[in-house]
């Protein structure tokens, strides 16, 4: 492997892009556009749109009083309609699976819980001798309807596991703990697509692969270099190179373009060179993917039709388009779902860089991208030249 | 270094049911400028690309610089300078920039590089339009581009299919005496062409072949006197019956 070669022609490649309209507006300014109108149409626009809340319950009820109440008051809270309620052993595994996405919001039930309420009923009318107590709520700040609808239908819940059917404007023992973690007021639909355009905008890179190599063959520069020195390596390695350094330019772009328009990620400089490295991981997945295009089309013209074959999925169900909870599964399978899961969890949920599903997010692609690269290359040297 | 620049014996090329190249047998010498003659269809390319290791062949042997074409492949590409019948370059890259990337891939040191593309350039009469887009060069332009994409490392051996055509007689004379000196230098060249006036004033040896195989071998002189004839293509029409080019 020549260094010199591999530069020469990652030089050239990168030459391509920005000296050819086409792939210059594919490869930076789709992304650039998108993003600003995207970002200009959705940053005014509340997150509508109506799911179900996935809602931890952690019960440490218990004490002298056998903790009736506690069950009730869960009782009632499954019953609610659009709530699943999981159950969890301790604070901490609760929290985690909140910052991971994977709950809207936590609730927790205080030990002394079953013992407020009982002191409540004996003397309904003297709140000197209430036993207070605080239940935890804690609310997904990366779900703007999870912030603003649980707060008060844990209330309700509440206040119908103590009254029954009656009134809500009584004194109450339980106070609901300011839910510390809702950044509500301020979002908007945009901050939510954000991360997503990410992942859009590498997909498309698929695109720029199998063209750039499709019209390499069709010239016959395939058939040229394989006449000279230069081994297939190191032209692989450059594809990749160059590719990898678009998908950083394209963070850079789309990054810059969004905080221009306003939008503020909830993150810091490690939430932000993350992000360069995922999407670059991801790059390898779409150079893969483009590979596997120039190997199955006759032509470059082909090419841009195959090519929608691999960015369509990936654009619909593992980037920005909110088409609810079936994408959200689908988008398990999408190698763009992970790069949009893990700058969402950043982002969005403003969670740390430690955060284990990130990581994850960042293994997996790295796995897919260097099992979907290996296989483009072995398909791309089989098909050979012509 | 090998006796002979380039070996082929023996050599058979069948696509198909096309026999391309049908048992050819030739040795050229370093410093030798050879023309491979022929109408179209001849084998001409074939035998060229199976020399530059991008086709293999059916039967027999070929060797580049004492390296065999198919078993020492990586060998035989440093060694030689190729220039396809299809021009293929860059059309984002400047004149410049193409020979420079072919440069770079042949590992010519850098500070070598620079100098000597400019002097390829004025050599080959294009320092007015180098610095251009390739996309917008006229066919001519293009060709003088290739030419130099294939030379600018100094290779060994040059195999050159057609380095010519559609070049005007200035810039065509210019390419000539450029590969005369090449030559002189001590590279091995095999170029074919179509224009019989080319090989008789460039080529030390001409071979005509027609369906594969060579019909006649030797210098342009010797092959029109021993068929009494003025000129390479009455050579051939008198070997063959067929006209070997038309209205060039
Ligand atoms: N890839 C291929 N597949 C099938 N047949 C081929 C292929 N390449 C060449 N041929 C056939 O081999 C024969 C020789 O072709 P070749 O290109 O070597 O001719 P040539 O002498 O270079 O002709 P020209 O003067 O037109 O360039 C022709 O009959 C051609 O159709
Ligand atoms: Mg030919």
């Amino acid at each position: 492997m020549k260094t010199r070669t591999v530069m020469a022609l990652v030089k050239k490649n990168l030459k391509g892009t920005t000296r050819e309209p086409a792939a210059l507006f594919l490869v930076i300014l789709f992304p650039l556009l998108t993003t600003v109108a995207f970002g200009l149409a959705f940053g005014g626009m509340d997150s509508g749109g109506t799911s179900e809340f996935t809602i931890g319950v952690v019960n440490m009820d218990s004490g002298p009083y056998d903790s009736v109440w506690a069950e009730s008051f869960v009782g009632n809270l499954t019953e609610v309609n659009g709530t699943i309620v999981t159950h969890y052993d301790d604070n901490t595994t609760g929290q985690d699976d909140l910052l991971n996405g994977n709950l809207d919001a936590l609730v927790v039930i205080p030990e002394g819980f079953s013992e407020s309420c009982d002191s409540y009923w004996q003397t309904p009318g003297d709140s000197g001798s209430w036993i207070n107590s605080t239940v935890e709520l804690y609310v997904d700040s990366g779900s703007m309807i999870a912030g603003g609808a649980i707060p008060p239908l844990v209330q309700q819940v509440l206040l119908n596991t103590l009254f029954g059917e009656q009134s809500m404007s009584l004194e109450l023992p339980i106070e609901i703990g300011s839910p510390s973690s809702v950044v509500v007021s301020d979002m908007t639909q945009w901050d939510f697509m954000a991360p997503g355009m990410f992942a859009f905008a590498g997909v498309f890179l698929i695109m720029t692969v199998s063209q750039t190599l499709g019209v390499e063959r069709e010239t016959g520069l395939l058939g040229r270099m394989a006449t000279t020195p230069v081994t297939s390596s190191e032209y692989m390695v450059s594809q990749t190179l160059s590719n990898m350094i678009l998908a950083l330019a394209q963070v850079a772009v789309i990054f810059t373009s969004s905080i221009l328009i306003g939008y503020q990620p909830d993150t810091s400089l490690a939430g932000l060179v993350f992000a360069f490295g995922i999407v670059s991981l991801f790059a390898l997945t779409s150079v893969g993917l483009g590979l596997i295009t120039a190997v199955l089309s006759k032509s470059p013209d082909v090419a841009t039709g195959i090519a929608f074959i691999f960015i369509m999925p990936q654009m619909f169900f593992g980037t920005f388009m909110p088409l609810g909870a079936l994408s959200e599964s689908i988008g398990k399978f999408m190698p763009s779902g992970y790069v949009t899961h893990a700058l969402t969890t950043l982002f969005l949920r403003g969670a740390p860089i430690t955060t284990f599903s990130v990581w994850m997010d960042l293994l997996i692609l790295a796995v897919t991208g260097i099992v979907v690269l290996v296989v483009g290359i072995v398909l791309f040297k089989k098909r050979g030249i012509k | 270094m090998s006796e002979t620049a380039i070996t082929i014996s023996n050599l058979v090329k069948r696509f198909d049911d096309v026999v391309a190249v049908d048992g050819l047998d030739l040795e050229i010498k370093w410093g030798e400028l050879f023309g491979l003659l022929g109408p179209n269809g001849a084998g001409k390319t074939t035998t060229l690309n199976i020399l530059n290791t991008l086709l293999e062949m059916t039967e027999g042997s070929a060797s580049v610089g004492g390296y065999d074409v198919v078993e020492d492949a990586d060998k035989v590409r440093e060694l030689i300078g190729v220039c396809p019948q299809e021009p293929s370059y860059y059309g984002f890259l400047s004149g410049r920039e193409n020979i420079e990337l072919f440069g770079d891939l042949h590992g010519v040191p850098k500070d070598v590089l620079d100098e000597r593309i400019d002097d390829l350039i004025r050599k080959i009469g294009l320092e007015d339009h180098i610095n251009r887009r390739a996309k917008e060069y006229s066919g001519g332009m293009i060709r003088r581009v290739s030419t130099l994409m294939a030379l600018v490392h100094d290779p060994k051996v040059a195999l050159l299919d057609e380095p010519t055509v559609a070049m005007d007689p200035v810039s065509r004379r210019a390419v000539w005496d450029f590969i005369r000196e090449l030559k002189d230098n001590g590279m091995a060249i095999i170029l074919t062409t179509h224009y019989m006036e080319e090989a008789e004033v460039l080529c030390d040896r001409v071979g005509i072949i027609d369906e594969g195989r060579l019909i006649a071998l030797g210098s342009p002189k010797e092959l029109m006197d021993k068929y009494e004839a003025e000129d390479l293509e009455e050579v051939f029409i008198k070997l063959t019956g067929k006209k070997l080019t038309e209205g060039v």
